[in-house]
């Protein structure tokens, strides 16, 4: 080896920066979240690009009003609406955006829904929510460009290229999943959505405060505005929604405007809030957070009707009978059996009721 | 020279001047003693040691800091 | 920028990559374009001060410098004809004319930091004697702000301008190396306080890329990021929240304050100083050391022999000396030795001479009173320890037992317990500074020291065993640097365990260096001087 080196020097070279590149590699895969247990919501946006068959007919992109309140399971089984949610906590409108051209790399929908909670922010908040929507995607222009959009001033676009600089306190507290799961992750959504079964009765919901000004950010409206050309480019419609969630307070100063957008764009504006007593929300079984969410009862009920207008005004056809998607459902409608069995037992809820 | 080696006894009673090569790098002098032999030297040899000759070199021996008052006699003429 | 940031690095990359490729003539204009970059992150709008003593300076070098050039043609020319007064009148009229270009100059730029610095101090005392005489009336501050390194690089102008003058370096005649030499970006935001004589040798010369040095220099760099991130970074966390809140924080506490301020100030600063050394060398320039294990000294004396060594000597060189060998002190000297006797009257001016040159570190330092009293303080604890001298000397002859190593111990000790109780008036203002110090004697709650208080203070546990690790293995290099650099014998080791030294101490900076979110981007302590 010595005697190897002395007469190629760049053989000690090579070794080196071999061993250097894999140990880090390594620590890297080591030291980043896996989001597999306790906060799940940072696996949501690498889930998709597992999918197989990427051929969607409805994608929905937002916060967690998108991936917690509609079953595409409902969805295909009641409609046969193949769908996808790319949900993440907290997603902002940019996010949102980047996400939709970075979705659409793969594979046309016929309907992008979009959920407008998000226009209430201008800027990011949060550097924990950015992480969770942003470190999922694949490296891509529409990537970097929702990373530069989005970061905070303590934040730095390299720790987004190199996450172990973000995360190399973690060594501290390792746990055994952090090994396990180094190279592999398991699903924790059905097609993006994320199932909770249990019950907390909405009670008490503070009504909003007051606000200055109900005007939504400029930089908001920029990204809505180039959601709705990029829509209209690539022939998909684009359908905004309100779900049905209490809280955080949706202002009807905030409602005007988005009707008016609507109108003016020519859209489908839908909001569920308004919409409740026709689909037969109860506050009181269809929500896990007292209202913030919808638990599985709310989803399905939700998606049950959304299917109805998806096929019936705006005529996405049932492609139940195709073999593959039957195949991929079939998968898909299994495990989500056998977690709400599972959610069942470890929330103590006698399904039989 | 005899004069100066008195001087510096006077200063550092303990240390053999005649023999020592590095009086500054050493430590033995310190900028007290310094601004101290300065103020002794120009009332025994009556010349000025400016700021400028302050340098280890002109005071790591007893025979450098004579050849320092030496050259600032000369300078003087 | 910082050093410890990304951009900081990506551009210390991109400038020694640079710097291996163009032509070597071209090195020392690419260091100076470096430098203006570097001076640009901290806001263009600071560039005119630089700018400003840059040229300043360089002009009074040359026409110093010219003037020694003309005044020794003149002598030579007229050898013969003029007699030993009008050659002396003729040098004294001479002396007189460069004199006013280095008093002109060194006040125009002293007075640029003067005001900078020090116009809020100023205002502040004049609002607290108008409000004493019940002026209601208050001056505004102008809350100017500091360029950046603005001390260090005046300091250093200074010390060039003053060696020309005392003709102990030529000038230098080009401009933009002369620029160079002030803006010279790895020691721009923290020093050391270069020498033109030293700097020069090296700064401006053509250099051959060398993997050795280079790499020697990376790793100096490495240590010094070592030292930064994983410890005073992480120590800073601590000390902040410990000197913010003094009405909780007393008795035992102030004692960790001292503890961890020191640990802080030593591995922040040596650490800063080990980058900027380990740059330079890395471009094949060599910048004096700053420090020589200076909590190993064994009178405050020493320590100001082996901390901040470029800033000692500054200040002992242009300040100390001049005074004490100047016309008025040597006349108060020949006056008091006259009154007091030899052995009183040789101390008292340079006692006085001591006072002055401490109280403008003090206040160099930062305007404020706290640092002036640190600084006069240091200067009292000098002079007694200087007084106590003769004793000393008795005490050691009464007891030879006394010149061991375990007396050495004990003095080492002792200097740095000093050192640490200085460091309270970096700390805090002046009468919280006193105040602690007492509540350490008054407030007994030295059980906090073990019942997990100390793990309310933003460190937790693993925090204080990193801490600790760290500062073993830096009191071992120190003890190994006593023979010979520790680098060298590194270097001596076959491959693979120079690779293991050298990738571990990255990985542990990648790894435990308090950086990122979550820790406060500290600055350098003395960024803002």
């Amino acid at each position: 080896m010595n005697q190897n080196a002395k007469r190629h020097p760049w053989v000690k070279f090579i070794v080196s920066a071999l061993i250097v590149v894999l140990t880090l590699f390594l620590l890297q895969c080591l030291l980043v979240p896996k989001y597999v247990d306790g906060v799940v919501e940072g696996a949501f946006i690498a889930e998709y690009y597992e999918e197989e068959n990427k051929d969607f007919d409805v994608i929905f992109i937002g916060d967690c009003e998108v991936y917690e309140n509609f079953s595409p399971v409902v969805l295909w089984e009641n409609y046969g609406i193949n769908s996808y949610i790319r949900g993440s906590a907290q997603q902002y409108i940019w996010q949102s955006y980047y996400l939709l051209e970075d979705t659409l790399n793969y594979s046309t929908p016929n309907v992008v829904i979009f959920n407008v909670l998000s226009l209430k922010y201008g800027e990011a908040q949060s550097e924990a929510y950015n992480r969770m929507s942003l470190e999922g995607m694949r490296w891509s222009s529409s990537k970097v460009k929702s990373i530069l959009a989005s970061m905070t001033s303590e934040e730095s676009f390299l720790d987004y290229v190199f996450p172990i600089l973000r995360y190399h306190t973690r060594w501290s507290e390792l746990t055994s999943a952090d090994i396990q799961y180094m190279f592999s992750s398991e699903k924790v959504t059905f097609n993006g959505y994320y199932m909770r079964v249990d019950a907390l009765p909405a009670e008490n919901v503070p009504t909003g405060k007051p606000l200055g000004d109900y005007s939504f950010d400029d930089n908001a409206w920029k990204y809505l505005d180039m959601m709705a050309e990029l829509c209209e480019e690539k022939g998909i419609t684009l359908i905004l929604i309100k779900a049905p969630s209490l809280y955080p307070y949706w202002y009807d100063e905030w409602d005007e405007q988005v009707v008016e957008y609507a109108e003016e764009h020519g859209l489908t504006y839908i909001n569920f809030l308004e919409l409740t007593d026709e689909i037969g929300i109860d506050y009181n079984t269809d929500t896990y957070d007292a209202g913030l969410h919808m638990n599985l009862s709310g989803a399905e009920k939700l998606a049950d009707y959304l299917g109805d207008v998806l096929s019936e005004e705006f005529g996405l056809e049932d492609r139940r009978g195709d073999a593959e998607l039957d195949a991929i459902w079939d998968e898909v409608i299994a495990a989500y059996r056998e977690e709400i069995e599972a959610q069942y037992e470890l929330y103590g809820i006698d399904k039989t009721e | 020279m005899e004069e100066l080696l008195e001087l510096l006894n006077e200063l550092h009673p303990d240390v053999d001047f005649s023999s020592r090569e590095h009086l500054i790098d050493e430590g033995v002098l310190d900028s007290m003693d310094i601004v101290s032999l300065i103020s002794m030297i120009r009332e025994s040899f009556d010349v000025s040691i400016t700021a400028k000759d302050i340098v280890p070199d002109n005071f790591n021996s007893a025979s450098a800091i004579y050849a320092l008052i030496k050259r600032l006699e000369d300078e003087d003429d | 920028m910082l050093f410890t940031s990304y951009s900081f690095i990506g551009f210390l990359a991109v400038v020694l990559a640079v710097y291996y490729i163009i032509p070597k003539r071209f090195q020392w204009m690419l260091l100076l374009l470096a430098s203006y970059v570097f001076y640009l992150f901290a806001g263009a709008e600071y560039l005119v001060y630089i700018i400003a003593t840059t040229v300043t300076v360089f002009i009074a070098g040359v026409c110093i410098d010219n003037n020694f050039t003309r005044q020794s043609g003149y002598l030579k020319a007229h050898k013969e004809e003029l007699s030993k007064d009008e050659k002396k009148a003729y040098k004294a009229k001479q002396k007189k004319i460069r004199l006013y270009w280095l008093v002109g100059c060194v006040i125009f730029n002293l007075g640029i930091l003067a005001v900078l610095k020090y116009t809020d101090f100023v205002i502040s005392n004049i609002n607290g004697v108008l409000s004493a005489f019940g002026q209601t009336g208050e001056i505004s501050f102008l809350s100017l702000a500091l360029p950046m390194g603005i001390s260090f690089y005046t300091f250093q102008a200074v010390g060039y301008l003053v060696d020309v003058y005392r003709g102990g370096v030529k000038a230098e005649r080009n401009l933009f190396k002369f620029a160079l030499f002030v803006s010279f970006f790895p020691q721009l935001i923290q020093g050391p306080i270069s020498r033109f004589g030293d700097l020069s040798k090296t700064l401006y010369g053509e250099h051959s890329f060398e993997s050795g040095t280079v790499s020697r220099g990376l790793q100096r760099v490495l240590w010094g990021y070592f030292k930064k991130m994983v410890i005073a970074d992480r120590v800073l966390v601590g000390v902040n929240t410990l000197i913010a809140d003094t009405g909780t924080y007393q008795g035992a506490y102030v004692v960790l304050v001292m503890l961890l301020y020191t640990l802080e100030l030593y591995s922040d600063f040596t650490g800063g100083i080990d980058i900027t050394i380990g740059i330079a060398e890395s471009l094949g320039i060599k910048v004096e050391e700053n420090f020589n294990r200076p909590y190993f000294s064994k009178s405050l004396k020493e320590y100001w022999r082996r901390w901040h060594i470029s800033m000692g000597s500054w200040f002992r060189d242009y300040i100390f000396y001049p005074l004490s060998v100047s016309r008025p002190v040597q006349s108060l000297s020949k006056f008091t030795r006259n009154h007091f006797g030899i052995a009183v009257g040789k101390r008292i001016p340079v006692y006085f001479c001591m006072l002055v040159t401490w109280f403008a570190t003090g206040i160099w330092h930062g305007a404020s009173w706290n640092f002036i009293v640190w600084g006069l303080s240091n200067c009292v604890i000098l002079m007694v320890s200087e007084e106590l001298e003769p004793l000393y000397e008795k005490f050691h002859e009464r007891f030879p037992a006394t010149r061991g190593r375990a007396y050495q111990a004990f003095e080492v000790l002792r200097t740095f317990s000093l050192i640490c109780l200085l460091h309270l008036f970096d700390c805090y203002s002046v009468s919280n500074a006193f105040k602690m110090f007492a509540s350490i004697f008054t407030v007994h709650n030295w059980s906090i020291l073990f019942d997990g208080s100390v793990l309310d203070l933003g460190l937790s546990a693993l925090d204080f065993g990193i801490l600790a690790a760290g500062v073993v293995i830096m009191l071992s290099v120190s003890l190994l640097q006593r023979r010979g650099s520790v680098r060298d014998r590194i270097s001596r080791r076959p491959y693979p365990v120079r690779f293991v030294v050298w990738y571990g101490l990255f990985l542990i900076v990648l790894l435990v260096g308090a950086y990122g979110i979550g820790y406060d981007a500290s600055q350098f302590i003395y960024n803002q001087f």
